[in-house]
């Protein structure tokens, strides 16, 4: 149930005993403020109906009693309602379903089809990211709903603050799958907390450094993910970077996807700077064709500097050596290929 | 009648170089706000010699209206993008540049002396501009700022005759070279204050120990990670007159020349009150700090991945010590220590070693924190990163310490209870506004209803900056907040369950702060454009990378929502995904 809110004209005639019994927790002077607030509708609210009941349902009492805070879930939206399918869903998921051609495929390759999935991923303990689905079996994914990719529950059970069709930037958790409601999947909590944006709220100066004493610091057990590693995104002829967090990734699938995610609104045309056109949607065809004629590839700069092509070294050694990340046309990306396999044999 | 034509006449017959004189002596941009209100002589004279201008936002206004105003200004301070930035919730490219302001003020005021700048992008032609434009150029401060390389370093070392403080404090510098600092000419010798803490590769050593050696009036050098330790002997004996030190890595292999070495550069150093850096420390050396340690009022530990033990060792020689920045490997014994020992400290950080690990890995809880408040009757600025807190506790922190004025509290998972009682923790912060009466600052965590929203806008008149993440029930808890804290300049909101109602209640609130943030909260797109028509004096930016919010019913929340009261209208450099809700005038023409 809702809480009352605030404005004294719409709950004019509630009486205080029941705004005090209706809020979660019990506010012995509340119904005292309530009935001592203050109007102050500036903007004449009543009259407006575009103010509409958006608040999200407050936790019910036994809920907050028994802290089954895997129960409570917040979600944008009016309650009860599903969030409403997206242009962005044209995208289709590159993971399992690898008949659609990605937009970044991260190796040039004569059929076109994104052949990096479990072969150049070699080291051993990561998993590719078909394999880990198996490890989630409630899990109830289907490269459709690619809602349900973007959520993780975290074993403790604490909100999952992604919501939904969250864009790249908010998602921090590595890929156990959740249905929509986040109804949480016991037992196999990944040996890294998932993690959400921005939270525990720590600069990335102080992050980075963090990562970086881990890995010299013997003692510290090393685990995956610990800390974030940043790395700046940036893609010929888009007009601003972005920055991924290579931990989130375990294989170059995930990265790939996400990246596709980030900049197919650039290659679209869709985010430009304002007073472009950019605002009507691509029909389905037209993407389909972009996808097909895929042109993208995707680079890095390692640590000598040099410019590589995603995809050729496992991803550990991948992550220890990217300094950033460029997108560029595959005509520009030629002779980085045959530089890389030397680099990598050399090195090994 | 009288008496007010005395007054009347005494205004008249004082000379504006009298006033002005008078007023030279207040600094403070308030006070000198204030002055500037009294009558229209004062205005006029107060802004001819204003000499300091802070713009806390500098979307707020533009730089011709700053530079009409105030036609003679030596030192200006800019910041840019919203607070939460640090922490990545703002995309890149949002804004923030700098160079506008620059381009201005290379014409309109070539006395400048000091820019200082918090969040904001400059570009190397930014920094080429600065070293060409302003002749007296003195202090350059770049906090968390992005943009630019080593080679803008470069042209600022070669042509900033009279530079004397330099500080890139967490700032990302693309590292192209470390040449730039032998820019600096030979005949150079005025830097005061070098913070190279932040650049990623070494800087040409040699170069630097020419610099600081040449230099008598050093008084801050902040090395960066990449600096040797066996260095650092050498470095200081060039500058024994140093009171701020940033060391670098603090480890090399064990040698004992190497330590006698250091320990006796450091006995020479007289006039030590401050040291940082201590990256990488290899706990043998750290004795060799020990001479400095009793006269030290500022140690920033915060990198430091040393225990328990090593840090009370070295923190217990400490007594003079004010500020102190540490890991929480110091834990509850290394802070009971502290209680115990420094009795004269002001401030507490405490940060988490292990923030993404799912369990704790020290000893650190709530009753480190109750030790320091209760034996430290200074203390007055906290930050405290921890994985478990109850009611009892804040209440005690918040008894002892009724002279808090800035509390930030993280307990590190989202929603946590007071792990005793298993109840929310709105008692514990109510505790703390109603006895810390002067609390400017707050920062919440763990499980809060709105409850806790209802005491703070009871209690915390004072505050002016509140950060909410994960708490409350409904839109009650945000009208308590907005319609209570008379004195709320900076409000940030991220994952709670604020929707439309409290906001559109409180529109004109948002007038009387500086911004708002709003990120994953219910906020919805109609509410937003209401806004923006409403109020023209804010701008109303929606954030949303999903693409045009216009594209999806009114009902949808944003993403994020940032709110900022500004006179200079929409910005005009915004990227793809923000949108400034546009005011009613927009539509007229």
């Amino acid at each position: 149930m809702s809480p009352p809110l605030l404005l004294p004209e719409e709950e004019g005639q509630s009486n205080p005993s029941t705004v005090a019994s209706a809020s979660p927790q019990s506010l012995d002077r509340f119904s005292q403020t309530a009935a001592g607030l203050k109007e102050r509708n500036y903007l004449g609210l009543s009259d407006c109906s575009s103010v509409d009941s958006s608040t999200v349902p407050s936790l019910s009492d036994e809920k907050k009693e028994n802290l089954n805070l895997k129960a409570t879930e917040l979600r944008l939206g009016l309650p009860g309602s599903q969030s409403p399918e997206r242009d962005l869903d044209l995208f289709p998921l590159n993971s399992t379903k690898l008949d659609e051609k990605p937009l970044f495929p991260l190796l040039p390759t004569k059929d076109g089809i994104c052949s990096l999935s479990q072969k150049t991923v070699v080291s051993g303990n990561k998993r590719g990211f078909a394999d880990t689905l198996e490890v989630f079996p409630e899990a109830k994914y289907t490269a459709n709903t690619r809602v349900n990719i973007l959520l993780s529950p975290r074993p403790s059970g604490a909100q999952p603050t992604t919501i939904k069709e969250m864009p790249k930037k908010v998602v921090q958790e590595s890929p156990c799958t959740a249905n929509g409601t986040g109804a949480p999947i016991s037992g196999s909590a990944p040996a890294a907390k998932a993690q959400v944006v921005g939270w525990p709220p720590i600069r990335s100066f102080r992050k980075n450094s963090l990562a970086t004493t881990s890995k010299n610091n013997d003692e510290v057990d090393g685990k995956p993910g610990a800390a974030a590693l940043f790395v700046k995104v940036s893609m010929d002829g888009a007009p601003y970077l972005r920055k991924v967090d290579l931990r989130n990734y375990t294989t170059y699938q995930e990265l790939s996807s996400d990246l596709e995610k980030m900049f197919s609104c650039f290659t679209l045309g869709q985010c430009g700077s304002h007073g472009g056109p950019g605002k009507e949607m691509l029909s389905e065809s037209k993407l389909k064709d972009f996808l097909h004629g895929s042109e993208y590839v995707v680079t890095y700069e390692d640590k000598d500097g040099d410019w590589m092509l995603v995809g050729d070294v496992p991803w550990d050694m991948f992550i220890d050596t990217c300094k950033r990340l460029k997108i560029m046309k595959g005509s520009d990306a030629i002779g980085l290929a045959p530089r890389a396999m030397e680099k990598s044999k050399s090195r090994s | 009648m009288q008496q007010q034509q005395k007054v009347a006449a005494l205004s008249y017959s004082f000379p504006e170089e009298v006033l002005e004189h008078v007023f030279s002596f207040i600094d403070s941009t308030k006070d000198r706000g204030s002055i500037s209100l009294v009558c229209k002589s004062w205005y006029e004279i107060e802004r001819w010699c204003r000499r300091r201008v802070f713009v806390g936002n500098c979307y707020a206004i533009t730089p011709a209206m700053v530079i009409k105003r105030f036609p003679k200004v030596r030192s200006i301070t800019l910041k840019g993008k919203p607070h939460f930035a640090d922490f990545n919730l703002v995309p890149e490219g949002w804004g923030g540049y700098v160079c506008p302001w620059i381009k201005a003020m290379a014409v309109a005021f070539p006395c400048l002396e000091e820019i200082k700048l918090k969040r904001m992008v400059i570009s190397d032609d930014c920094l080429d501009l600065i070293a060409k434009s302003f002749k007296n150029f003195k202090v350059l401060v770049l906090i968390s700022c992005e943009g630019f390389t080593t080679d803008g370093l470069a042209s600022i070392a070669a042509n900033c005759r009279n530079l004397r403080e330099l500080d890139l404090r967490e700032s990302e510098v693309e590292d192209i070279c470390g040449h730039w600092l032998s820019h600096f000419p030979d005949s150079y010798t005025s830097l005061v204050s070098l913070n190279i803490s932040c650049l990623a590769n070494e800087v040409n050593f040699p170069a630097l120990e020419r610099l600081v050696s040449r230099c008598p009036n050093m008084h801050t050098l902040r090395l960066n990670r990449a600096a040797p330790l066996d260095k650092l002997a050498n470095l200081l004996r060039g500058a024994p007159q140093l009171v701020e030190l940033g060391t670098g890595a603090y480890t090399s292999e064990m040698r004992p020349e190497v330590f006698t070495n250091l320990a006796a550069a450091f006995s020479g150093c007289k006039q030590m009150k401050g040291l940082s850096g201590f990256w990488d420390v290899l706990p043998s050396y750290l004795p060799a700090v020990y001479p400095v340690c009793s006269r030290l009022t500022s140690l920033n530990l915060s990198y430091a991945t040393i225990q328990s033990p090593d840090l009370i060792k070295l923190v217990g020689q400490c007594q003079s010590l004010q500020r102190l920045w540490v890991l929480d490997y110091i834990e509850d014994a290394g802070l009971d220590m502290l209680a115990a020992s420094c009795k004269d400290l002001r401030e507490l950080r405490v940060f988490p070693s292990d923030p993404f690990g799912l369990e704790a890995n020290v000893a650190l809880t709530e009753q480190g924190l109750v030790s320091v408040s209760e034996g430290c009757p200074k203390l007055h600025s906290v930050l405290y990163f921890c994985r478990q807190m109850t009611n009892a506790a804040l209440n005690t922190i918040a008894r002892n310490r009724p002279n808090m004025t800035r509390f930030r509290l993280c307990i590190i998972e989202p929603r946590t209870p007071d792990y005793l009682t298993l109840q929310s923790l709105d008692s514990g912060f109510g505790a703390i506004v109603e006895h810390c009466k002067d609390l400017q600052r707050l920062s919440l965590s763990g499980l809060l209803t709105d409850r806790v929203f209802e005491h703070i806008g009871t209690y915390a008149k004072k505050l002016e900056m509140l950060s909410v993440a994960f708490a409350g029930d409904s839109d009650l808890g945000l009208h308590h907040v907005l319609s209570g804290c008379d004195n709320l300049r900076k409000l940030e909101i991220r994952d709670c369950p604020f929707g439309d109602k409290a906001l559109l209640a409180n529109a004109a609130k948002l007038e009387t702060m500086r911004s708002l943030w709003m990120s994953s909260c219910s906020v919805s797109y109609g509410a937003c454009k209401l806004l923006g028509q409403k109020l023209p004096r804010l701008n109303v930016e929606v954030i949303d990378e999903r693409g045009p919010p216009n594209l999806r019913p009114d009902s949808n929340p944003v993403e994020k929502l940032y709110i900022y009261r500004t006179i200079s209208g929409p910005r005009l450099d915004m990227p793809g995904y923000v949108w400034t809700m546009e005011d009613d005038s927009a539509y007229l023409e």
